[in-house]
């Protein structure tokens, strides 16, 4: 298990260094001069060429990428170009929304994908599976933004049940999660969809499976054999769709934040993209990419956990 | 395609998703009314005989802006499907036919590398490199699909290789590259065709997502994403303006999602063979 | 009062009726076994006993377990029958255990469900049975995982898990098919040492009178959800009544009739063959291990010669053969193919490869169901230079196929259109169609029940002798290899161990593996003598 842990956490670090490599010079080939675009087109080109040294754009690529990556490692993200404040400052309260709405979302998804998914699986072909498939099916194919939107029109407008937007801090969790139920809600629906009918099926494929009948045979009951057999073999397809389900709900974070109007990541990487305030967009994407590769490494590590033939290789 | 018409699940996707297609066919050559137009007298109309899903903040028939509006969905998503395949298919065989090679290495590592950026991050990036459009849109939505179908066809591949009829073939002489568009290609087209229906879907939603967000197609041209967003300040005011062209989204996946699955069971020979 | 009696049983799953009307008895501390070909009913017999059947089968008739009438029994109350008074080990031991549960708690479930006993006590309980059935504790703790165990070692944990509570009857349901000849006896031995200790009634399906017949006390045979024929086994050996009954028993022992016709001239000759694997390396630096799957082999094989090699899984054969048939590089030695050397790290080239095609032992699995039959077979044209075109291409396809027994129309038919056996003739026919020199079989008829097999045992000699043939004759099934080879090798662990005339080397056996292999396997002459 320790090997394995090691392996992992290895393979993660190179991740993160493809990933920066990635999104720097990914970035970085974009045409036009950040200090112009700062400085408007009326500025000298000494008053141009001064902020050039200054932000460091004099250097070659190379010689930046190593400056950005090593200051990451301090947590030193840079200065935006635009407002020049370190990059880290502007971020700091806006994680703090976007990580906890994408990781309630998470826990959404999946509170309200198992149940149902076993359910609709143990009574495969019953009225309650067609339910789940049926709900499952018109859930997938919902837009978040648009599912949000029609809960702000009814739930909160409306009828009030929930604030329609705004963001009121952590000082207070309960209404700071309480402001985030609705926009959690609107992105966990789809995903739900996806995770129930993923859940459906990995069990009725371990259902299938030979040990199945010799828990039966061992005169396990139908549903005593489901309990104790097939719900681990079944989680390991559907760990993997949690994993990558972090990362939609990442992004989709960032379009639901506008609709609830949420202060998170979101519109900071909106309007630095308009602004060509590059070295925040760098950021933004390489803490997300960052959030992203740290959930795959848990979910490995869970992995592992639930089957014992990856702790050791033979 | 009869066999296939006569599953209830197929028939129904097929006729919703068939019905916005068409409606989208049908955009090229007529419309209601001219979309280009401003018409303030006739703005926010609600639904009638007139204009059946009323009019915009423009006056603009809401109708034919969803035709038109199909073009864009189903052009960026059918395209960036076949970016997917065009590319990810061959590299999937090829890893597959060197299991463990430096080339499989080399693709799976890459896939690894895009899966970590959720496909909306991609699109951000691009569009912050190359500017806001339909073309980056496709490219943002068709890069995800690459490691997608890549990641399907090797896994699928991998299982071919170890049979029988492919130890058969090598041992006929047949070459890797020969063997892989011979026998293991066809043995997996029903697998790309249930994907290829999947991810067809996911790019009308993605699509969706990116104009709404701005990054999609970019004025005058309509897209379905681009209205909602343009009616989320009116909705409470005319809820027409949001549940047309959010219906229009819903319907199309949900019939492509319908044919997708009724073809999974109608390839599938687990489940084929449980309906007989 | 027998220990089960069945009576009249019938079973319709769906429209289909499976069993007709089936009736046999299982005796207290007796094996009755119920041997069948593919299709017989005998797996679906034994499921109705404990009534673990598949969604939409209906049973009916009488089944009556300890005078209890089963199938009139709620779910609850087969619950609490089975596991407590009726075991059952099944065909696969690879599948059969949870993969992520160790064996120990696997073992103790059984006495946990049945609330039989407290946890430490189900422990020990499990640990006690794991002895039994020969796997100690210093080697095989109880939180050994099944993946750390071989298939022999798992079906000795499978057979634990059925007798732990010391049930009445035990159901085994093809319970050597997966595993190795020493393995498969091995396990009959631990059954049949179980039944005698513990004086329970065992239920033993096969499809293998060979298997069965030194250990069945009472013989029941199977054919088409029928049965045909029961009785003690010394009766059935001695009477064999019904024709089917004779059948089987001349198809399992069948010896074609073949005329030695090997020329002093080597076809293949293999020199010294080495062949090493890279296994995964262990950590991030240092060396990849390797793993030497076949380790200086040498033999020739004559013209016209059939070759048998024996060994049990793992033994290197099927790396042996990949090297022949040009598909790896070898590490070290040659191979010579009419004389001509191949050394080692190079292929077999192409224009060697044409002497030689290849037999595989999955019917199933053999052929792209995507491609009709004509096309299948003429896949092999694909290493001649000059292969026909067009017309002459259907005509040598056409004769392929009429060389075994098929005919021309079945080449435009898709593979799914035909039985095992016929997709075996038509595996044959694939490689006939460029005309070697040299066939492989590598376990050429290991999947096919005995009838078919005896048939294409026969059509392997005639075609041998028509042909001109040379086999290299790949088997774990010593019955079959000495029925159809002139000489055979033995091979074990990547070695050749003992070589020579087939009837020497089974009648005296020089290598103790050699012996211990001849031992195991079954002997079915011997007992009908």
């Amino acid at each position: 298990m320790l090997r394995f842990t090691l392996k992992r956490l290895f393979s993660l670090a190179l991740s993160l260094i493809a990933a920066s490599v990635v999104i720097f010079f990914g970035i970085e080939i974009i045409p036009g001069d950040a200090a112009r675009l700062m400085l408007g087109i009326n500025a000298t080109q000494d008053a141009v060429d001064a902020l050039r040294v200054q932000l460091g754009l004099d250097q070659s690529m190379v010689a930046r990428y190593f400056d950005w990556a090593s200051g990451l490692l301090r947590g030193d993200f840079g200065t935006s170009y635009t407002y020049r404040v370190p990059v880290a400052e502007m971020m700091q309260g806006r994680v703090w929304v976007s990580l906890p709405l994408a990781l309630y979302a998470l826990l959404l998804s999946t509170l309200i994908a198992f149940p149902i998914g076993i359910i609709a699986a143990a009574r495969r072909g019953s009225w309650a599976d067609w339910l789940v498939m049926g709900g499952t099916q018109l859930g997938v194919a919902i837009p978040n933004f648009w599912f949000a939107m029609i809960m702000v029109q009814i739930l909160a407008l409306k009828y009030q049940f929930f604030t329609a937007g705004g963001f009121p801090g952590w000082e207070d969790p309960a209404l700071a999660l309480k402001a985030l139920t609705l926009p959690a809600f609107a992105l966990a629906l789809p995903q739900a969809s996806i995770l129930a009918r993923v859940m459906r099926s990995s069990l009725l494929d371990t259902l299938s499976e030979d040990f199945m009948r010799t828990a039966r045979a061992k005169g396990r009951s139908r549903r005593g054999a489901l309990v104790n057999h097939a719900l681990r073999n079944a989680m390991i397809p559907v760990l993997t769709i949690i994993g990558l389900q972090f990362s939609f709900l990442i992004a989709g974070a960032i379009i639901i934040e506008r609709i609830f109007f949420l202060p998170g990541l979101g519109s900071m990487i909106f309007t630095a993209i308009r602004q060509r305030d590059l070295i925040v967009v760098e950021s933004a994407v390489m803490l997300l990419v960052f959030a992203v590769i740290i959930v795959t490494f848990l979910v490995d590590i869970t992995y592992a956990l639930v089957d014992p033939r990856l702790r050791r290789r033979r | 395609m009869k066999a296939l018409l006569k599953m209830p699940g197929f028939a129904i996707g097929f006729i919703m998703a068939f019905a916005f297609v068409l409606a989208a066919l049908i955009s090229f050559f007529w419309l209601p009314y001219a979309v280009d137009g401003v018409d303030i007298a006739n703005k926010m109309q609600a639904p009638s005989w007139s204009n059946w899903f009323g009019t915009d903040q423009y006056g603009r028939d809401i109708l034919s802006m969803i035709m038109m509006g199909g073009r864009t969905s189903i052009a960026v998503a059918i395209v960036a499907v076949g970016i997917g395949v065009g590319l990810g298919v061959p590299l999937g065989l090829a890893a597959a036919a060197r299991k463990g090679g430096l080339l499989d290495e080399i693709i799976m590592r890459g896939n690894d590398l895009i899966f970590a950026f959720p496909a909306l991050l991609i699109a951000i990036l691009i569009t912050a490199v190359l500017g806001a459009s339909a073309l980056n849109a496709i490219i943002a939505i068709g890069i995800f699909n690459i490691p997608v179908f890549a990641r399907l066809s090797r896994g699928a591949a991998l299982s071919l290789w170890t049979r029988d009829f492919v130890l058969a073939a090598r041992v006929a002489g047949k070459g890797r590259v020969r063997i892989s568009f011979e026998h293991i290609l066809p043995n997996i087209t029903n697998l790309l065709i249930v994907q290829g229906t999947i991810q067809f879907s996911l790019g009308i939603l993605a699509e969706a997502a990116l104009s709404y967000i701005g990054l999609g197609a970019q004025p005058p041209i309509p897209s379905w994403g681009r209205m909602l967003a343009d009616s989320q300040t009116l909705v409470s005011l005319a809820p027409h303006l949001a549940l047309f062209p959010g219906a229009a989204i819903v319907l199309t996946v949900l019939g492509l999602n319908l044919m997708g699955d009724a073809l999974r069971d109608h390839f599938d020979p687990k489940t084929r063979r449980e309906r007989q | 009062m027998n220990l089960l009696e069945i009576e009249g049983l019938k079973l319709n799953i769906g429209a289909a009726e499976i069993l007709h009307d089936v009736s046999l008895d299982v005796k207290r501390g007796e094996i009755t076994a119920v041997i069948g070909e593919s299709g017989s009913g005998k797996s679906m017999t034994a499921y109705c006993v404990n009534q673990l059947l598949p969604r939409g089968a209906v049973a009916a008739g009488h089944l009556r377990f300890d005078g209890q009438d089963m199938l009139g029994l709620d779910e609850a109350a087969l619950c609490r029958i089975r596991g407590r008074d009726i075991g059952m080990v099944f065909q696969e031991p690879m599948s059969a255990l949870n993969p992520v549960q160790t064996i120990g708690a696997q073992v103790a479930e059984t006495v946990l469900i049945h609330r039989a006993a407290g946890k430490a006590e189900a422990m020990a309980i499990a640990r006690e049975t794991l002895n039994r059935v020969g796997l100690p504790e210093a080697a095989f703790p109880l939180g050994r995982y099944p993946h750390e165990l071989s298939g022999g070692q798992r079906q000795r944990v499978v057979i634990a898990m059925a007798i732990a509570l010391r049930p009445r009857l035990l159901i085994a349901d093809e319970p050597t098919t997966a595993l190795d000849v020493t393995t498969q006896a091995q396990i009959l031995t631990l059954l049949k040492r179980l039944v005698a200790e513990d004086g329970m009634g065992l239920l033993l399906i096969s499809h293998d009178l060979g298997v069965v017949a030194d250990v069945a006390d009472r013989i029941v045979i199977m054919r088409k959800g029928a049965v045909v024929e029961q009785g003690s086994r010394e009766e059935i050996f001695a009477h064999m009544r019904h024709p089917y009954t004779r059948m089987l028993f001349e198809a399992s022992s069948h010896v074609p009739a073949r005329r030695a016709g090997a020329k002093d001239v080597p076809i293949l000759e293999v020199r010294g063959l080495v062949r090493d694997y890279t296994l995964p390396k262990a950590s991030f630096f240092g060396h990849a291990p390797k793993f030497r799957a076949v380790s200086g082999v040498s033999f020739a094989l004559k013209k016209g010669e059939s070759l048998g090699l024996v060994g049990e899984s793992g033994c290197g054969k099927s790396t042996l053969t990949r090297a022949i048939l040009g598909l790896e590089a070898a590490q070290g030695g040659s191979i010579l193919i009419n004389g001509q050397e191949v050394r080692a790290g190079h292929l077999v080239p192409r224009h060697l490869r044409r002497n030689m095609q290849v037999v595989f032992q999955d019917p199933y699995g053999s052929f792209n169901p995507r491609h009709k039959v004509a096309r299948l077979v003429a896949e092999p044209f694909h290493l001649l230079d000059d292969a026909p075109k067009g017309a002459a291409r259907s005509e040598a396809v056409v004769m392929a196929l009429e060389a075994v027994g098929m005919v021309a129309a079945d080449a435009d038919k898709y593979i799914h259109e035909f039985s095992g056996g016929q997709r075996q003739r038509i595996a044959i026919a694939r490689a006939l169609i460029i005309r070697p020199e040299l066939i492989i079989l590598d376990e050429a008829v290991s999947a096919l029940d005995v009838s078919i097999r005896a048939q294409i045992l026969d059509l392997l000699a005639a075609l041998s002798e028509r042909f001109g043939l040379s086999y290299l004759f790949i088997s774990h099934d010593l019955s079959v290899v000495r029925a159809i080879t002139d000489r055979v090798l033995v091979m074990r662990a990547g070695e050749i161990v003992e070589e020579g005339l087939t009837e020497e080397v089974f009648n005296n056996p020089t290598h103790p593996y050699t012996r211990a292999l001849i031992d195991a396997a079954p002997k079915l002459e011997e007992l009908m003598q």
